[in-house]
């Protein structure tokens, strides 16, 4: 595991540094095997599991409305799925939704719009047109922004993708 | 039969400290009703006012939260039935005010109006305790215990539009407001 390029714990770290309490998830089958099973078992995290994606979007908003900081976990595909919420809460709502989104199928080191997964391909683009900024982690070094974005969601009351490019492990 | 807004006169002079969330016309009748700072009327998109009240009561679970949700809403999002039983807030009170149509959206029916029952659904979802109310004078006696009940508490509210009360969808969804209402909460 050791050259490996992404660790689960990695991750992990920089959502206690962010000050994380709360993660609301629908299993992607990116992250769910290392990352989310992980902060199941860690009683420093409270992980909320939701039937539909939708749900996440509007429960992480009530959680800031209430003063906890949460992210959300998902699968791309689960974005694509919540879009209308994600529009009329996080974006136009003003709510500082955190979405971790496992970008399955996308080749390593292969930028997502470059992606042959069409589902891949067009998550970035969509994102720039909702006017929502993201960010890509493929490996450790990466990982650093994660935080900071994370902070910077918060006290700017608008939400963040960050989008994960290869399974944490 | 209930009227919406005599139901919701009847909740705000029964109204301690609890945080109310309210969806559609029931969120345009309680800024009319009972302006509060602790009202959450911020949920954005159709569906989604159960999951807010969820968050809220996990932020924030010293506090009882009443959300009056809609019956087209709660068939947009009725996978969050699963979602609360299994989180299974003790403070979280849900109200679903049955009038059997999308009255927002042209009065057009639900799928199957009349004839489910939801509170058999969230009694088999997980929820603790259920309620199915019909007239005022009901409301209004078993509105104590309702708030007392530890939850997740599930209620059917039969009801009809009653007075018109002025629309005002900016107000809902302000970001003004919900501020208030963030510092409302932190401060109480």
């Amino acid at each position: 595991m050791a050259d490996y390029p992404l660790a689960a714990q990695t991750i992990k770290n920089e959502f206690r540094r962010a000050g994380i309490r709360f993660v609301v998830a629908l299993p992607d089958r990116v992250t769910s095997h290392h990352l989310l099973k992980g902060l199941i078992a860690d009683s420093e995290f409270k992980v909320v599991q939701v039937c539909k994606e939708d749900e996440g979007i509007s429960i992480c908003s009530g959680l800031y409305a209430a003063g906890q900081k949460s992210v959300f976990m998902m699968q791309y595909t689960g974005f694509l799925d919540s879009i209308n919420a994600i529009r009329g809460v996080a974006v136009e709502g003003h709510f500082p939704v955190c979405m971790i989104v496992g970008l399955l199928g996308k080749e390593p080191d292969v930028a997502p719009t470059k992606s042959k997964k069409y589902g891949v391909k067009i998550i970035e683009p969509i994102l720039d047109v909702m006017g929502i900024e993201h960010h890509l982690i493929e490996r450790d070094s990466d990982c650093t922004q994660i935080a900071p974005v994370i902070e910077n969601a918060f006290a700017n009351s608008s939400p963040t993708a960050i989008l994960i490019g290869r399974e944490p492990r | 039969m209930m009227k919406r807004d005599e139901m919701l006169k009847t909740f705000a002079r029964q109204r301690k400290d609890e945080i109310v969330v309210a969806v559609y016309t029931a969120a345009q009748e309680l800024t009319h009703i009972q302006p509060n700072d602790l009202n959450y009327t911020f949920v954005g998109a159709m569906g989604q006012g159960s999951s807010h009240a969820l968050g809220l009561a996990l932020g924030r679970p010293d506090k009882k939260v009443v959300v009056f949700d809609g019956d087209g809403s709660l068939l947009m999002n009725l996978g969050s039935l699963v979602t609360i039983a299994n989180q299974a807030p003790k403070n979280y009170v849900h109200c679903v005010c049955e009038n059997g149509c999308y009255e927002t959206n042209g009065s057009v029916p639900i799928p199957r109006a009349g004839q489910m029952r939801f509170a058999e659904l969230a009694r088999s979802a997980g929820y603790k305790k259920t309620y199915e109310i019909t007239d005022l004078s009901d409301w209004e006696r078993k509105l104590p215990e309702i708030l007392k009940d530890e939850g997740p508490v599930f209620v059917t509210l039969k009801v009809e539009a009653g007075e018109a009360y002025p629309e005002n969808f900016p107000r809902l969804y302000s970001r003004e407001h919900r501020e208030k209402f963030r510092q409302a909460l932190a401060r109480s």
